[in-house]
């Protein structure tokens, strides 16, 4: 009786005789309920529906790894084919278009698992052998992969092309270390090894993580960071791959280069290139293709995507006019040659930066890689005296260093840039301080370089005693063309 | 007969070949060449690699001559080809022992 006076005295009713407290009771006990009814609605809305891919991102994935493509053939195949001489071309636009075939086969065959599928902190597991599970004949179901945005997918076909891509140019460009004097059967051992034991794990130290809807609360982060590469761990940046790809190919080169032993003639005969303006389109393949390789790592059509492309645009455009005017100064002639080289320097620095720095830290970084790399092509090379044929190290590899170096500068909002995820439960933003993050890129660049060193070592040590590394002397006297592939560039 | 061997600069080619019309020769044959005489070189620079370029390019003309001809053939193309600096290049005489038309099977200096 109490409870029903209290009940009408909440309802605002007055005193209830005893068939009203019939009802009364009812609509207590539904709204005793009620909450009940609200949380089953609350549940149903805690577990949304699972992200479906959106269309501009998958589009715009599509024609990011359509670019990527054109920067390897023909973008890299003829700026590096314009440097040699004129019977030695084909042999390098073999090196780099078998290679780059052979990789991504290699790639969609076991490539893709062992870097991108959860194993260790050092390399992937087997889950994802032979594309397993990216696409589910039984139920016609298309996996989806992550991105940078919670919520946001594309389908893992698109993550695997775009990724594949980036894993066979990479060890395309070791192809200017030795080239003029390389078997090409060794070129092609080399390239696979190197892949395996030298990109596959540093692609997934650097780049794998379980992705930001793996991180719905605090409970869970511990677990899922312990899943993650080792060098992802430690906090390291790299938007497009300045450690896994450039760092990696430039150190591969340097050692290749030093093992493989100098070309007959170098520093006493002419070895010119042959054609600059080859070079020059193939620079400028590079350039158009590299959007997609930079602002294709945003893995999504949006700001992220937006601001690595004017990065790599604004940090590209300063470096080659940084190279022209500092050979201007140096040297009385600006050259296409070094025009050409400037745009790659600067490409290669800001790739690791291009996402993660802001827009004048971008033009910052290009107007310094134009004038570091010079001084990779010419001082630096003379004092390592190794016969690194195309400069990989000295664009590559010390491009790769600085722009990794710098990016831990760059990124800080202090400095312009975007900032790091500092929480990826609720993806909040902020930023480390300068010298810890530069500590940090520093350690990233630093196992890098042993890492591949290692790996490098071997593939060209195995290729050796194989194959031998080395064409006879008298074929290279003649020329790769002829004796490696029986065709002649130029009739003439 | 007598066969002029010329290396002149590559631009004066179109007025000695005219040149040579108007005293009445009627063929030539020319080659690319490359060569130095006391014109210095240049050098180019390729990102960290410096050659010494001492070879500059030219062009060879082979002129077949009845001897009558030779005199008046020599003035042309010295008046024509000289610019007064180094580098025009020289000419040389040498005696031609036989020549013969292919098509019409032509020999001496009828073949010219």
């Amino acid at each position: 009786m109490n409870r029903n006076n209290n009940l009408a005295l909440l309802l605002g009713k007055r005193e209830l005789g005893h068939g009203r407290t019939l009802v009364s009771l009812l609509v207590m006990l539904a709204f005793m309920f009620l909450p009940l009814l609200a949380s089953a609605q609350e549940a149903a809305a805690a577990a949304p529906p699972a992200p479906v891919p959106n269309k501009g991102d998958v589009a715009w994935m599509l024609v990011s790894t359509l670019l990527v493509i054109m920067m390897a053939v023909p973008g890299l195949a003829l700026f590096y084919g314009g440097l040699v001489r004129s019977k030695n071309i084909l042999s390098v636009l073999m090196q780099v278009m078998v290679g780059f075939s052979l990789l991504v086969v290699l790639w969609c065959l076991y490539g893709y698992s062992l870097a991108f599928s959860e194993g260790n902190a050092y390399v992937g597991g087997l889950s994802r052998l032979f594309l397993n599970g990216v696409f589910d004949p039984a139920t016609g179901a298309f996996a989806n992969a992550a991105t940078f945005s919670k919520g946001v997918v594309i389908p893992e076909i698109v993550f695997v092309a775009f990724q594949g891509t980036f894993a066979a140019i990479t060890a395309c460009l070791i192809v200017g270390a030795f080239a003029e004097r390389i078997r090409f059967s060794a070129a092609l051992i080399v390239m696979v090894i190197w892949f395996t034991i030298a990109y596959l794990p540093v692609a997934h130290m650097v780049w794998f993580w379980m992705g930001p809807d793996a991180y719905t609360s605090a409970d869970v982060v511990a677990d899922m960071n312990s899943k993650a590469g080792f060098i992802w761990q430690m906090g390291a940046l790299d938007f497009a791959g300045g450690t896994v790809v450039h760092i990696n190919a430039g150190v591969a080169g340097l050692i290749g280069a030093i093992m493989i032993g100098k070309r007959i003639g170098y520093g006493k005969e002419a070895m010119p290139p042959h054609n600059l303006v080859l070079t020059m389109i193939g620079a400028s393949l590079l350039w158009v293709g590299w959007f997609g390789f930079n602002a294709g790592s945003a893995l999504e059509s949006g700001n992220f995507a937006a601001l690595a492309f004017l990065n790599t645009f604004s940090a590209t455009a300063a470096a080659c006019l940084s190279w022209t005017l500092i050979e201007w100064a140096l040297r009385k002639h600006p050259s296409m040659l070094g025009a050409a080289s400037g745009a790659v320097a600067g490409l290669v620095a800001i790739t690791p930066a291009c996402g993660n720095v802001g827009l004048m830290g971008a033009i910052i970084i290009g107007l310094l890689a134009g004038v570091v790399c010079f001084w990779g092509v010419t001082g630096l090379k003379k004092l390592i005296g190794a016969d690194d044929a195309l400069d990989v190290f000295g664009v590559h590899g010390l491009g790769g260093i600085l722009g990794a170096l710098l990016t831990g500068v760059f990124n800080n909002q202090a400095l312009g840039g975007p900032g790091l995820v500092t929480d990826w439960v609720t993806a909040s933003v902020g930023s480390a301080p300068i010298m810890a993050q530069v500590l940090i890129q520093a350690k990233a660049v630093l196992i890098t370089v042993v890492w591949t060193s290692i790996g490098s070592f071997i593939a060209f040590k195995v290729a050796d005693l194989l194959v031998g590394l080395r064409v006879p002397e008298d074929e290279e006297r003649e020329g790769l063309d002829t004796t490696s592939h029986g065709e002649r560039a130029y009739s003439a | 007969m007598k066969l002029i061997t010329a290396v002149i600069k590559p631009f004066k080619l179109d007025e000695v070949r005219l040149a040579l019309a108007d005293v009445g020769v009627q063929g030539l044959t020319v080659t690319e060449v490359k060569g130095f005489g006391r014109q210095r070189g240049h050098t180019e620079l390729y990102r960290g690699a410096e050659y010494q370029v001492d070879f500059l390019p030219k062009v060879k003309l082979e002129i077949a001559l009845d001897d009558a001809q030779v005199s008046r053939a020599i003035d042309a193309i010295c008046k024509v080809a000289r610019t007064g600096k180094i580098g025009d290049g020289k000419l040389f005489v040498t005696d031609l022992s036989q020549a013969i038309r292919i098509r019409t099977g032509e020999s001496g200096p009828d073949a010219l």
